[in-house]
């Protein structure tokens, strides 16, 4: 099947390395600035060479809007920057792409907190698959853990660690002593912080994808402002020492109570025995189910490959199941 | 009001029967199955209101339906919980913040671990709360940070093992 990734930045270009040799054919690659698209399938080494060299994948005359009137691709692969507040413009691209009956599997997490059921109905009305497993705990097959593996049962409560920078910090804290601040410069000299690391310490980052677990496996329909938010960044060492005396320690939890349609992302004091406790960037999901009991994923959060691991996930559902011509 | 029943399996609604009889009233019922002891044998705490000097009849009436009665305690404040608090804590009123609890009538500060940090620099304390029921426990955490949020000082709850 024939593909176009809009963003070729860590995870674009990620998921280019991966694909070699999987079948897949990339026939279009955007960035911010360019763009390139050939309906034969793009030299990959040659495109990321490019991009490392000049900083542009492709020619900067031609943008997503000429990709999209090309046609020339089944699936759209829209890994831009994570807009949070409206999506976009990543939100009107899988629009169109959809509109068009092209398949649209992405790792942006903006579109999908803002505006998942609309963008669903628009795939089942034109017969065609969404695809986020990357959006939620990176290589964490947690969508589909709970979309198929786990069908069938109710789930009671859900809670995990799903922001890498926090618990990195948090452990490196309780491990090594360091205050936050430390703690933190250490997370951003290792690049697991960004600049501004506003988004993941106040715990933004994790309420995003506690919106995309809820609204799109747990039947519920909320939005971030609905979230019960609050961050790492006045964690003191004193409250980790405080924990420590009692075997406990702190990691940033999100929360999901369905039935108490309870939402929330909070500093915790949790047991050091807890699944949940896991160390540096990992992220853990724990779900309560009527049947099942408790089931718990662990895996890595995000990284190129983790992230590119979820998308060829997605990728190879789709095509093992609309791909019936090959 | 604690007591512990030693009950066999079916008999726990036998055993209410006396209680409300008697005028007594129930707040909460804990089964502890890790407990369970000896051939189909289960301990069931109860935690109940009782009118003055019915007591004694209402052990005498559980006896007479085959319930033992292990233990009868004082204690009203069976739940525990710690929480950590993060702020200034002094310069809010802490007096006051625990007095918000212990108004309640069925939640108390039993315990506080305060630690001082430099001058100026926000404090961190352990606060112990107990409660009647798990219930009142939801309740005055929902007042703890009620407080907290106006005095901006951060709570950090406990996530218990898998529920
Ligand atoms: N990194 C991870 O581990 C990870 C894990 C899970 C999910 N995600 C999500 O995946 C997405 C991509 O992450 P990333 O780490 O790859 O980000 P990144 O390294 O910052 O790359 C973003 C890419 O998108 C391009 N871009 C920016 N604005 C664009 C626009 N308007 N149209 C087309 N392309 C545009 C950028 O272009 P230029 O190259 O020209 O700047 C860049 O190539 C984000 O939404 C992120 O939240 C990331």
């Amino acid at each position: 099947m024939r593909i176009a990734i809009i963003g070729f930045g860590a995870v674009g270009q990620g998921l280019a390395r991966v694909l070699a040799d999987t079948g897949f054919t990339v026939t279009a690659v955007a960035d911010s600035r360019s763009a390139c698209i050939n309906k034969d399938g793009l030299d990959l080494p040659e495109v990321l060479a490019r991009k490392e060299e000049s900083g542009l994948c492709g020619s900067a005359g031609i943008g997503i809007a000429d990709i999209l009137s090309s046609g020339a691709f089944d699936i759209l692969v829209e890994v831009s920057p994570t807009n949070a507040e409206t999506g976009e413009p990543a939100l009107s691209t899988i629009r169109s792409a959809l509109a068009m009956g092209k398949h649209v599997v992405t790792s942006n997490k903006g579109p999908i907190a803002c505006a998942y059921h609309e963008l669903k109905a628009l795939a089942d009305i034109n017969g065609v698959m969404l695809g986020y497993e990357a959006t939620v705990a990176g290589a964490v097959p947690i969508v589909s853990g709970l979309r198929h593996g786990l069908a069938g049962n109710t789930v009671r409560s859900l809670h995990g660690i799903l922001n890498g920078t926090c618990n990195y910090i948090l452990t490196r804290m309780r491990d090594e002593g360091l205050t936050y601040p430390q703690a933190l410069q250490e997370a951003r000299d290792l690049g697991y912080a960004e600049a501004d690391p506003t988004y993941d310490v106040k715990g933004i980052d994790a309420a995003i994808k506690l919106v995309i677990l809820a609204n799109t496996l747990l039947g519920m329909d909320i939005r971030l402002s609905d979230v019960d938010i609050t961050g790492i960044d006045s964690i003191t060492l004193e409250a980790l020492s405080l924990a420590e005396s009692e075997g406990a320690t702190i990691r940033l939890i999100g929360e999901i109570l369905p039935e108490r349609n309870q939402v929330r992302v909070s500093p915790r004091v949790i047991p050091l025995d807890h699944p949940l406790v896991v160390d540096g960037t990992l992220n853990a999901i724990s779900v309560c189910c009527d049947l099942a009991g408790p089931v718990t994923f662990i895996g890595k959060g995000a990284g190129p490959y983790p992230t590119a691991s979820a998308i060829l996930a997605d990728l190879n559902f789709i095509r093992d199941s609309y791909d019936r011509g090959a | 009001m604690k007591l512990e029943l030693k009950d066999t399996p079916g008999q726990l609604l036998g055993a209410l029967k006396p209680i409300s009889d008697i005028g007594g009233n129930i707040i909460t019922i804990i089964h502890q199955r890790d407990q369970t002891t000896a051939e189909n044998t289960l301990t069931v705490d109860i935690v109940l209101e009782l009118p003055e000097k019915k007591l004694d009849a209402l052990i005498d009436a559980l006896r007479e339906r085959g319930c033992g009665v292990i233990r009868v305690g004082k204690e009203r404040l069976l739940q525990k919980q710690s929480l950590i608090m993060i702020g200034h804590l002094m310069h809010t009123d802490l007096t006051d913040t625990v007095d918000r609890i212990d108004q309640t009538g069925f939640a108390e500060v039993s315990e506080l671990h305060m630690v001082m940090p430099a001058i100026d620099e926000p404090s961190t304390a352990k606060i112990t709360i107990r409660a009647i029921s798990p219930e009142d426990m939801l309740h005055a955490v929902r007042i703890l940070r009620e407080v907290a949020a106006q005095k901006d000082i951060l709570i950090l709850e406990p996530l218990g093992g898998a529920e």
